[in-house]
């Protein structure tokens, strides 16, 4: 039961080299286009997820404005294939170039945005937020409010249509939390962290505040876009509204808060058992509000009842109780030992 | 031209009175109880929708109504602050409660889409009809009823504040709430009653809205991005500031229309985003950003 750090650890490898399998191996198992492409937006909103948690959820400045990033790498997308005529899978070969496209947005915003505390912070990338979408809705570039249409690839075979979107989505997910895992071990994360903890105090350690905070919003906000172009392409079409939907900030933030904010594994679990629950149930209830209500309701309780996650709850309750069974152990021990097992010895402490 | 360019100021001004009130309340909220309520938008599209019943249903005036629709805003928000509010504590209580606002801000828009549907209405009423003549040009009767009752309201708020017992345990709270418990003050209910009071004014903002404008549930977001603009560009949580910015956001708005009006709302944001530069602040803030 109890093992040794180093077969906890093979173990832990295990079981996420078995996920990975179990992820690739999805489209086969599974090859209905409605399951796969279930597993396409989940994956999106993993990687995306995990992206906002890189920022977010290690520094403490939450961003409720990651869809300016989400959106700018979607319309590069539709603009630089539309302007350079490609086709099919050559446009996978745009998703870094519009990741790129949001992290250039990302200075600015944040060279802005992160002068100022962190109430504030929120408050400004929210409006952050309303520029991008006002700004979509009215520039040439963007077509405005009737968007633009991707060359989607119509000679691919449907019944594996979303396949290749599903390993690209996969690679993108798998390489975002794999970031995350090494960001969290590193000194710059520790950094991060740092500075959620106490910012003031940090800076006194000698901790850039500013350099350390932009970057992992730029980094954030590269991820971010790719995954938006990645998105865009398989919806086939760019409209404002959509592209910059404040609900797709609300779901980022309460995908991280269900698993855990700054956790590598919470950002992961909450994409993986809230996005496709949403998808499911606008299946069933397409009229937009239940699911509205529900997506609200879910948020307070979370918020109310878990409010460091689903995760970090259960690990607590995992090492109290693992504390309770040694401590029970110890005692079943030692009572033989001291030769003494009368009834007063089990209520020992 | 002349006359389109005060009929813009003049629009602009009285517009940015009903504002300053919706804003007055979120900047309230926020000096005392260090929440940033992103459910006011929400909040001013219910009232609309509440004054929009009581005038279709039961044929009331819709200043008549205002009668009910402020006190029901109130208990509202006192309902808002006991049940989702107060129970948050701890280091990182301004995110959750904000995050909880946003919660209660969707959950809200779904019922009203539930109950109303996504169709455009708008209060139809005897003062939107009505007109004055000023200047060389009409101005519609609702622009100088709503600047009325908004300045009516903000000053009714100042009096609350600066001149009962009540306002000063709300400023001894906002200066410091350890030291507001020790002299005895509850500051619970100062906290709860505050809420009551940012929402209750929605009531107002949302009748003089929905008057002017028609609405859906969807209107909250461009509701709260202004009106976040507008307490960021003042300085969050000065009451005076939020006026002088809503008036000056609103009449820039308003000019900036006559010429380009697909980019006039950006107006809001672009100050925003220049003050920010050379303010972190905002124009009235507290020179020393708040600490988390």
């Amino acid at each position: 039961m109890l093992a040794s750090p180093g077969a906890a650890r093979s173990l832990r490898i295990a079981g996420v080299a078995a996920l990975i399998a179990l992820a690739a191996l999805f489209p086969i198992l599974f090859p209905n286009p409605t399951a796969t492409n279930f597993g396409v937006v989940t994956l999106i909103f993993v990687a995306v997820t995990s992206a906002w948690n890189i920022f977010s959820g290690y520094s403490g400045y939450l961003s409720l404005g990651h869809a300016v990033f989400y959106g700018t790498g979607a319309y590069f997308l539709v603009v630089a294939a539309r302007d350079w005529h490609l086709t099919g899978s050559a446009i996978f070969w745009l998703l870094p170039l519009g990741g790129l496209a949001a992290a250039l947005i990302a200075v600015p915003v944040g060279l802005i945005a992160l002068r100022v505390r962190r109430h504030t912070f929120v408050v400004i990338t929210i409006a952050f937020f309303f520029i991008a979408q006002l700004s979509a809705g009215n520039l040439s570039v963007t077509g405005g409010s009737s968007g633009l249409l991707v060359p989607v690839p119509n000679n691919w075979d449907p019944a594996t249509y979303n396949n290749p979107f599903y390993y690209v989505g996969l690679i993108i997910a798998v390489a975002t939390v794999a970031l995350a895992v090494a960001i969290r071990r590193s000194r710059y994360g520790l950094q991060l962290r740092a500075i959620r903890d106490d910012e003031d105090r940090a800076a006194g350690l000698g901790v850039r505040a500013m350099p350390v905070k932009l970057s992992a919003l730029v980094l954030s906000a590269f991820i971010t876009g790719m995954a938006g172009a990645l998105w865009v392409y398989f919806i086939g079409q760019a409209v404002p509204q959509f592209v910059f939907d404040p609900l797709f900030d609300l779901a980022v933030v309460l995908m991280g808060f269900f698993g855990g904010l700054g956790t590598v594994a919470g950002p992961v679990l909450g994409a993986l058992v809230l996005e496709p629950s949403q998808l499911w149930l606008n299946l069933q209830e397409s009229n937009g509000y239940t699911s509205e209500i529900l997506f609200g309701a879910l948020f307070l309780v979370v918020i109310l009842f878990l409010p460091r996650g689903v995760l970090p709850t259960a690990a607590e309750y995992i090492t109290a109780g693992r504390a309770r069974l040694l401590r029970r152990r110890e005692q079943q021990q030692g009572a033989p030992g001291a030769q003494a097992p009368t009834p007063a010895a089990g209520s020992a402490p | 031209m002349g006359t389109e360019v005060t009929h813009a100021i003049a629009d602009g001004i009285l517009g940015g009175g009903v504002y300053a009130l919706m804003a007055a309340g979120l900047t309230l909220i926020f000096g005392v109880l260090d929440i940033i309520n992103v459910a006011q938008g929400i909040m001013v599209v219910l009232g609309a929708y509440l004054s929009y019943v009581l005038s279709v249903h039961l044929h009331l005036n819709v200043l008549t109504g205002l009668l009910i629709t402020v006190p029901v805003m109130f208990v509202i928000g006192v309902a808002i602050h006991w049940l989702f509010i107060r129970p948050l504590r701890g280091s990182e209580r301004t995110s959750m409660t904000l995050l909880a606002c946003f919660a209660v801000a969707l959950i809200t828009e779904g019922i009203l889409y539930w109950r109303f549907g996504s169709n455009y209405v708008s209060l139809h009423n005897s003062y939107s009809e009505s007109s004055v003549h000023v200047l060389g040009f009409y101005l519609a009767d609702i622009y100088l009823i709503g600047f009325g009752l908004a300045v009516a309201a903000i000053a009714a708020l100042y009096l609350i504040l600066y001149r009962t017992t009540f306002g000063r345990a709300v400023r001894a709270t906002m200066q410091n709430q350890t030291a507001a418990r020790l002299v005895g003050i509850d500051v619970t209910r100062v906290a709860a009653v505050t809420f009551g009071i940012g929402t209750a004014v929605t009531a107002v903002g949302g009748m003089v809205f929905g008057s002017i404008n028609s609405f859906t549930p969807n209107s909250g977001y461009d509701l709260i991005s202004r009106l976040l603009a507008i307490v960021i560009l003042a300085g969050m949580g000065s009451i005076g500031g939020a006026l002088v910015a809503a008036v000056l956001m609103t009449t820039a708005e308003a000019l900036v229309d006559i010429w380009q009006p697909d980019w006039a709302v950006a107006v809001f944001y672009l100050a925003m985003v220049i003050i920010l530069t050379v303010r972190p602040g905002g124009l009235f803030g507290r020179r020393a950003v708040r600490a988390q």
